[in-house]
């Protein structure tokens, strides 16, 4: 029962279908964007909060709304692609582990 | 106004009792497809925002400007990147029907009641002041309506009673109508999600008349917030950073978002709306808590209660309806929190502390009968008045007011101890149970020391001395500066040592202790769930887990013969070595190999277990395999016993059989002596008598009786002088005369003494004279003795037309020598017989008295070797065995 | 009429003593020495006495007997026993197979010429 244990499906295919493609890449983009939006969150850390640089609070408000509409567009585009190319959850990579 | 007010809230609470009751007939009538739409789903997750981000973002705001913004950041990034945990959290909830976070604890780490119990007191010590808070907020939102009309303690409890009274009773009516935990409630899903609405309508409403109404648009707004003191960014990045983190924690381990989220979920791609959804509900409801935060410093005079903005502010401008609507905003956060949690906390408290107590002290064990459904819903109905009661008990204890603003924070801190062991579950299948046990119970140690047990205030609870100079005057235990690392934010301090500690107990435990197999079978559903489980719609393409067969057909089979099982399976498919692919013939070998132990259906069940989706609970059939396991032990221990008596009886039926053989063989051998002896002593006596009594006999008829007497004489002094040599060599008493020579010498006399003594037919002897130069050194003329009987007892008794002996020398520790003649050889009955005294194997007098193989035995006995029969060797054959140590002394 | 005498036996020494006895007190002599065919044999020969050994090859000399006994030609032939096992069952395992008489090997010639005079003469 070790964690390395034998090959369960075979070699897998190197190369796949277009869509099979497609849908991984659909895949790769959503376990990516919430890193995305974590490094923006924290850009604010940079901020300098002293004198004249100070960062205004208006612009600060545009920033992190502005990062929080671009999220969840993002997350919109792509669950609806996902919805798209059909089967969740399915085989193909769908393991995060 | 306050009438007004109760009234009020009064409708709004029976309405949302109607809609719970309407939603339930719905479901129950099959109407209920627009109950299950993702948006409720999503709006059910707003539970996350309570009294305590309602109205509580505000002040926070106003005290530490964008901070408040880190308890929607961390949640946001959850359900962004839900295709991470979530979507796996969603999926093993419902391939195991898990029903709580305590559940999945103890699920994962092999159905553990010790840590879902430990979870279950983290949940309910960290929920507690949370209900308690809720409580306040509603009670302290009516103080602002009634200002004036009710000002003492008493009153002040009484609305706390009220309000907790009314959400028990709504929570026990439509928190408990399914036994099953894992079935949705759909009444109050249905009712939450409406308070989400409420609540949101009633922030944004308040928002827009900041914003429009108040600020003059958009631009004016933002001109406002800059000019205030809030004017510029300012921020502790330590807990800018912490905070998001910790709030995402707590997102995945808070018992009431587990609640909505995992266990109310009843279709996984609901989760892929909500990634999108929550987010941008959670942003809303945001969106305008700094402008109101603003407006609220701006208008109202100093030294008002910045938390209870989102009401005075509608108020101050007289805008009594909407200062309604954003009560009633306010009430929905508070009530909808206090019913999830306490159906999460009555869920695991009923079914991990109170069952398992009821099952053990109410005899009967756990034979599970119709009655016990009352019990548990009675217990899952007391654990929710219980767990309201104690919110309500905490907030008169604790008096209210500022030991309760931070413990919303506090809370989550506590909460979140749970991650290491969830995300360690579900991850990574090295997990084990001791390993989240000692996780739990450090980070949960760490966390009450160094910041619940002192949020209660210096003095409370903790002794002042020990929060200035550590437990027991240990400078380095000071509860907010552990190990001396002091300067940090308090909150920060402990969140970073509790889940340091945690986590580093966790992994040190879990890779030091070795798990039990349930627990490994959990861990392989859990880690691997994709794979296991079965999505909504596809269920062909599954992949069953062979480990897990592996692990199963072990406790049934035992782990020999399903190993046997698994390689015979796994070369017929081909495969070198490792684990057969679960094929669909395999899988039915298995289950007919399973059935024969534990009947068809069990296998059956087990095998779908595995394999399919979750219809039988794994415990069920651990326990199952479990007493199969012990009774075929028990069975085999009988049939080993009794093959044991078997073999016994045997061996005493042969040993038997030998004895009378022998005692027949032994009263046979007087009679045979006698036969031996009286035979030539008959011609004897005939022919003496003859020659004495009879006159005129010719010459050679005297002379031939003569011989004759002469030759019978000779006949049975030999058989004299055998039997004295069997007594001698039998009594031990024989000296051997050791001399040096070939094997090949030794065989050449008595090849031809064998020859001249016998008269029979002729027989043809093969011999290999290379193999037999080895020099010996031995008593060569007893040697002789055995050699000459066996080449004449082939002589006398191979019955082959053509008879002919194979000689043959091998030498290797010892020098085997080996007779094999062509003839029929020796029955198996006569086998063990043939080296007993008299004994012949035929009735033929071939001339012996029986007593060669006798003698040659007791011969090779004293020359330190053996002579044995070997059987199956087409003909008669017999091994002669020297030590080596007479060939090697030669050499 | 010259009797005739059967002997049985497988010993050829023992053969060439009883005939050169019997022959020398005027008697014909057949001989023969397998279990196996006695019974044939003997009918063929119709003697007026068998002289039997016990131990024989391939029969046993009380098998002989009883077939003979069962036999209506032979049932009534005086037949003499001989055997080198001298011990009391096997004179009573004779007497049930219907012995005539039985003599326990060696024997004195004398006695043993009595005895088949005895048998031979038509009585006992």
């Amino acid at each position: 029962m070790s964690e390395a244990g034998p090959p369960r499906r075979g070699k897998p295919p190197v190369f796949l279908e277009r869509q099979s493609y497609r849908r991984r890449r659909v895949i790769d983009a959503a376990r990516v964007l919430p890193f995305i939006g974590m490094l923006l969150w924290l850009v604010p850390l940079l901020w300098a909060e002293e004198g004249a640089a100070a960062v205004r609070s208006s612009s600060a408000i545009l920033y992190l709304f502005g990062v929080w509409a671009l999220l969840v567009l993002g997350a919109v585009v792509l669950s609806s692609r996902l919805a798209a190319q059909g089967r969740y959850g399915a085989e193909t990579g769908g393991e995060g582990g | 106004m306050l009438n007004t007010l109760v009234a009020v809230c009064s409708a709004y609470a029976l309405f949302l009792f109607a809609v719970a009751f309407a939603a339930e007939r719905a479901a129950l009538r099959g109407q209920a497809t627009w109950l299950r739409s993702p948006m409720v789903y999503t709006l059910s997750l707003s539970i996350y925002c309570t009294a305590w981000t309602f109205y509580g973002a505000v002040g926070s705001a106003v005290r530490s400007g964008f901070e408040y913004l880190t308890i929607y950041l961390g949640p946001s990034l959850v359900l962004v990147g839900w295709w991470w945990i979530l979507r796996k959290l969603v999926r093993i909830g419902r391939s195991q029907r898990i029903t709580s976070v305590a559940d999945l604890i103890s699920s994962r780490y092999g159905k553990s009641n010790l840590l879902a119990v430990g979870v279950t007191i983290l949940a309910v010590v960290g929920t507690t002041p949370y209900i308690a808070l809720q409580l306040q907020s509603v009670t302290l939102s009516f103080e602002v309506f009634g200002v004036g009309d009710l000002a003492t303690g008493e009153e002040k409890g009484h609305t706390a009673l009220w309000v907790a009274a009314g959400l028990a009773l709504f929570t026990v009516i439509f928190g408990t109508r399914n036994l099953d935990a894992n079935e949705r409630h759909n009444g109050v899903v249905m009712a939450i999600a409406l308070e989400a609405i409420v609540k949101l309508a009633a922030l944004l409403a308040v928002g827009v008349f900041v914003v429009w109404g108040l600020s003059g648009g958009v631009s004016g707004a933002l001109d406002k917030i800059d000019a205030s003191p809030l004017g510029h960014w300012e921020i502790d990045g330590g807990r800018w950073a912490g905070l998001m983190m910790l709030s995402a924690a707590a997102f995945l381990c808070l018992p009431r978002i587990f609640q909505v989220l995992v266990v109310e979920n009843d279709n996984e791609t609901h989760l892929r709306t909500a990634s999108w959804a929550f987010p941008l509900y959670l942003g809303l409801m945001s969106l305008f808590v700094v402008p109101i935060a603003v407006i609220g410093l701006e208008m109202l005079p100093e030294g008002s209660n910045p938390d209870l903005f989102v009401l005075t502010v509608p108020l101050s401008q007289g805008r009594d309806g909407l200062a309604v609507l954003s009560f009633l905003g306010g009430f929905s956060s508070a009530t909808s929190m206090v019913i999830v949690a306490a159906i999460a906390l009555s869920t695991m408290v009923s079914n991990h502390v109170v069952m398992p107590l009821w099952l053990r002290f109410a005899g009967g064990g756990a034979k599970v009968s119709g009655d016990v459904r009352h019990v548990v819903l009675l217990a899952r109905r007391l654990s929710i008045i219980g767990v309201v009661m104690l919110g309500y008990l905490y907030y008169r204890l604790s008096g209210g007011g500022a030991a309760l603003a931070s413990i919303g924070l506090v809370s989550f801190a506590g909460v979140a101890q749970v991650l290491p062991a969830m995300l360690g579950g579900i991850f990574w299948r090295g997990a084990s149970r001791l390993g989240a046990l000692t996780g739990l119970t450090l980070g949960f140690g760490c966390w009450g020391y160094t910041l619940f047990l002192p949020s209660f205030g210096p003095g409370a609870v903790l002794p002042e001395a020990w929060l200035l100079d550590g437990a027991f005057g240990l400078h380095w235990l000071r509860p907010h500066a552990l190990f001396g690392i002091g300067g940090m934010d308090p909150l920060l301090h402990a969140v970073f040592w509790s889940l340091a500690l945690n986590t580093g107990g966790f992994v040190l435990a879990s890779l030091a202790s070795f798990p039990q197999p349930l627990e490994r079978l959990q861990g392989a559903q859990f880690v691997n769930v994709f794979e296991h489980s079965t999505g909504p719609r596809s269920w062909a393409g599954r992949v069953a887990p062979t480990e897990d067969l592996m692990v199963m057909a072990q406790r049934i089979l035992g782990a020999r013969d399903a190993r046997l099982l698994f390689e015979r399976e796994a070369q017929r498919q081909g495969l070198r070595g490792g684990l057969p692919a679960p094929t669909p013939d395999f899988l039915e070998t298995l289950e007919r190999e399973l059935a024969g132990s534990v009947g068809a259906a069990t296998a059956h069940a087990m095998v779908g277990q595995i394999v399919g989706g979750a219809s039988v609970s794994v415990e069920d059939l651990m326990a199952v395999a479990d007493e199969t396991a012990q009774m075929m032990e028990y069975s085999a221990r009988l049939e080993a016993q009794s093959q044991e008596l078997a073999r016994t009886a045997a061996q005493l039926r042969e040993a038997n059989a030998k004895l009378t053989r022998l005692s027949v063989q032994k009263d046979a051998f007087l009679s045979q002596i006698s036969h031996e002896l009286r035979t030539p002593m008959t011609s004897i006596r005939a022919f003496s008598e003859i020659l004495r009594d009879t006159t005129g006999l010719s010459a050679p008829e005297q002379s031939k009786y003569a011989s004759i007497i002469h030759d019978e004489a000779i006949r049975l002094t030999r058989l004299l002088d055998d039997l004295l040599d069997l007594s001698v060599l039998e009594n031990g008493q024989v000296n051997l005369n050791l001399r040096e020579g070939l094997l090949s010498e030794v065989l050449d006399r008595a090849v031809a003494a064998a020859a001249a003594d016998e008269h029979g037919a002729r027989l043809r002897i093969d011999r290999d004279p290379a193999a037999e130069r080895i020099w010996l050194n031995t008593d060569l003329d007893r040697l002789s003795q055995v050699f000459i009987n066996l080449v004449a007892n082939a002589r006398k008794y191979c019955d082959a037309a053509q008879p002919a002996l194979d000689i043959r020398v091998r030498t290797g520790e010892e020098v085997v020598i080996d007779f094999i003649d062509n003839g029929t050889g020796i029955s198996s009955e006569a086998q063990d017989v043939i080296f007993e005294k008299f004994s012949r194997v035929s009735d033929q007098k071939a001339g012996g008295a029986g007593l060669g193989l006798a003698i040659c035995r007791q011969i090779m006995t004293r020359l330190g070797g053996e002579i044995a029969y070997l059987p199956g060797q087409g003909g008669g054959a017999f091994r002669v065995i020297l030590p080596a140590n007479i060939a090697m002394a030669a050499q | 009429m010259l009797k005739r005498v059967m002997l049985i036996e497988d010993e050829p020494n023992i053969i060439e003593a009883i005939s050169f006895i019997l022959s020398r007190e005027g008697l014909a002599v057949d001989t023969h020495s397998d279990g196996t065919t006695a019974n044939d044999r003997l009918r063929a020969c119709r003697p007026d006495l068998l002289i039997l050994d016990v131990m024989l090859p391939g029969k046993s000399g009380y098998d002989i007997l009883r077939e003979l006994r069962e036999d209506a030609d032979t049932a009534e032939l005086p037949v003499l026993m001989l055997t080198a096992r001298g011990q009391s069952r096997d004179r009573e395992m004779a007497e049930r197979a219907g012995v005539s008489a039985f003599m326990t090997k060696p024997f004195s010639n004398a006695e043993m010429l009595a005895t088949v005079r005895t048998l031979v003469a038509g009585g006992v």
